[in-house]
């Protein structure tokens, strides 16, 4: 009896692992659904015509595929009384991030460098101060950094917003470089020294050649912050130094009589496309640079 | 000649708090000095402030002759091998050694011709082109001496360097790094915690402890007359014996009576003309007490002891006995017929004995 009852409790364990795998799936699945139908609706809609949204439903598929929207949305849509389209902003916003991430990311692993390897008097507190920074709501900002850029002769243009920029990703990216720099051993530095190598030369021959993987979360997370500003964009430009976000928003309130849906799609599409390629192409490094351990000699 | 490495009156504080007190010592070309002491007696300290890594907060410092008080690291004529290698990971072997004269704008030409000179030297051609990642601990441990070798520096410095490496290949190394020693004729300062490094490795010793310098000396020096308990206490091991005794003086020579676990107090006679007080601990190190009849001398003498553990270590036999309250390790012969709860009559060798002030703990013979 019980070398026959054997056998069978186990197909139905088997049976009931398998039912809830499968449980799990339909689950993880739908969640998945969710999440990807504001994506499907805006692709879907971005490749309909005027009419065919008017007529039809929401989530259907287009009839006539059209990339009439997307072409309006990028060169001919209007923002306020300029209808050029989102492309002449789309480049301020890549004349403002290219910049922006380079020069905090590199002022960042300095930082990093200095507060991690080359304990001086003080440097938990200036480490501390800066930190701060990365709490402060942008809101408080506005108003000094508004006199400030004026001060310096920057205001409403794009050195004044990669100035902004830079200044305000510095405590994430300090904090970054410094997390990641306090795991190598200190004796590397000490081992450099004796060599005969300097300050610098230590940074540049040693510590940037291993911080790949913190160099790209670094980009990643100063690239989306940087292309995804909408208020120091709105605050500190002008007509013609706009960032893409400023420009979609115009688009998107500016419409006169009927609203055009496929174009303000597609227009949302491409002011998103660029934080998404980032990720998808050094998304992978993101998680494992976040993770990343100390340097084994 | 002038010495290679001369220290005076060197302190180091951090803040308030005195790290190395009052540090005097002074190496000449071809010494290999040991800094050796238990973790936190400022060795390492000491050794950065050699090597200029620390500033130091009194004192002067001279290297070849040379004021070096205040000189950064680089510019001190000296090369370092550093406790976890410190390799540059992301540099092969190769680039490993030749970083330093690449810095210092050496010619290509000459960088080549050291290179393959130090890796023959050190046996690590097969692995230049590797990265540290790839190469076992004891490669490292060669590459890192490589990089130090290479720059033919005035001294080199040695932070812990076997630490970090098993016991069969910290001995295979302690014996590379002493052949070194030996064909290159370097002068070096060496860090350790490990007693028998220093002894096997030095040609001169500095025992620290708390930052104050307790003995310099050769090995046979620090192991044979210790000046302090802690000296006698730290080098050696099985430790040596230390046990408090009572002296009386009898003519030129000295009786000294300890207290003897299971009987009276064992009275032994020193011969030596002594002064001491009538307390004392007398230091004995193990292997020089044996079991009567196997040691010979004007000083040995013979005292039945109880004794409590029988220790086989292979080519030596340690047994335990409680004298004068302490446990008491002598080294007889591996065939003795020793048994643990018998008595056994032990030869002292008195004319070795060291004697320590009981409350200061100084030598006093």
């Amino acid at each position: 009896m019980t070398d026959l009852s054997m056998p069978r409790t186990r197909a139905q364990g088997t049976a009931g692992k398998t039912a809830l795998r499968w449980l799990l799936y339909v689950l993880l699945g739908l969640f998945a659904l969710y999440y990807l139908m504001p994506l499907f609706v805006m692709v879907t809609t971005s490749l309909k015509s005027l009419e065919e949204i008017r007529t039809g439903s929401l989530i259907a598929l287009p009839r006539d595929v059209t990339l009439e929207a997307w072409k309006t949305a990028w060169s001919s849509a209007c923002t306020g009384i300029q209808c050029e389209g989102l492309r002449p902003y789309f480049w301020n916003s890549v004349l403002i991030a290219v910049p922006a991430v380079i020069l905090s990311t590199l002022l960042g692993a300095l930082n990093g460098y200095v507060v991690a390897q080359w304990r001086f008097r003080g440097a938990n507190i200036i480490f501390s101060l800066m930190l701060f920074g990365c709490f402060i709501p942008f809101q408080v900002v506005l108003l000094p950094m508004a006199r400030l850029l004026g001060l310096m002769g920057l205001a409403g243009t794009i050195p004044g917003l990669i100035f902004v920029h830079v200044i305000y990703g510095l405590g994430f990216t300090t904090l970054f470089f410094r997390n990641y720099y306090v795991t190598i051993p200190a004796e590397l530095t000490k081992a450099a020294r004796v060599d005969g190598a300097g300050f610098l030369r230590i940074f540049w021959s040693i510590f940037l050649p291993l911080s790949l993987p913190i160099v790209v979360v670094t980009v990643i997370w100063q690239f989306t912050q940087i292309w995804n500003d909408f208020l120091f964009g709105v605050s500190f430009s002008q007509a013609g130094t706009q960032p893409v976000t400023v420009a979609l928003n115009n688009i998107v309130n500016s419409t006169t009589g009927v609203k055009e849906y496929n174009v303000d799609m597609a227009a949302a599409i491409i002011a998103g496309l660029p934080t998404l390629l980032v990720y998808v192409v050094a998304g992978k490094y993101f998680i494992r640079g976040l993770t990343a351990g100390s340097v084994k000699g | 000649m002038a010495p290679i490495l001369d220290i005076k009156n060197l302190y180091k504080n951090y803040g308030a708090t005195e790290i190395l007190k009052d540090i005097n010592i002074s190496i000449e070309p071809g010494d290999f000095l040991v800094l050796v002491g238990p973790s936190g007696c400022g060795k390492s300290t000491l050794l950065n402030c050699i090597a200029g890594l620390e500033p130091i907060s009194g004192g002067t410092l001279s290297i070849g002759g040379k004021d070096m008080t205040h000189v950064s690291p680089k510019d001190r004529d000296i090369a370092m091998v550093f406790q976890s290698y410190a390799l540059y990971p992301t540099m092969s072997v190769a680039k490993n050694i030749t970083f330093g004269m690449k810095v210092r704008g050496v010619d290509q030409a000459t960088q080549d011709a050291k290179l393959k000179e130090v890796a023959s030297l050190l046996q690590i051609e097969p692995l230049l082109n590797r990265r540290p990642s790839q190469l076992s601990g004891g490669q490292r441990q060669r590459v890192a001496m490589g990089r130090a070798l290479v720059r033919d520096p005035k001294l080199f410095l040695f932070d812990e360097p076997l630490s970090n490496l098993d016991a069969k290949l910290r001995v295979e190394m302690r014996t590379e790094i002493k052949k070194l020693h030996q064909t290159l004729d370097a002068s070096i300062v060496y860090v350790t915690h490990d007693q028998i490094e220093a002894m096997t490795l030095a040609t001169k010793i500095v025992v620290l402890k708390g930052g104050v310098v307790q003995q310099i000396g050769t090995p046979a020096e620090i192991y044979n007359r210790p000046a302090n308990l802690f000296v006698a206490d730290f080098m050696g091991s099985p430790a040596m014996n230390l046990i408090p005794a009572r002296v009386q003086r009898n003519g030129t020579s000295t009786q000294v009576a300890i207290a003897r676990a299971g009987g009276d107090p064992i009275v032994l006679t020193d011969t030596r003309d002594l002064h001491l007080p009538e307390e004392v601990i007398l230091g004995l190190r193990p292997e020089d007490i044996a079991e009567a009849g196997f040691r010979a001398g004007a000083g040995v003498q013979e005292a039945a002891c109880l004794v409590d553990m029988v220790e086989p270590a292979g080519a030596d036999t340690y047994v335990v006995s409680e004298l004068g309250g302490k446990q008491v390790t002598a080294r007889l012969h591996a065939e003795t017929s020793a048994q643990a709860g018998q008595m056994l009559n032990l030869a002292f060798d008195m004319s070795k004995v060291s004697y320590f002030a009981k409350d200061t703990g100084e030598r006093l013979n």
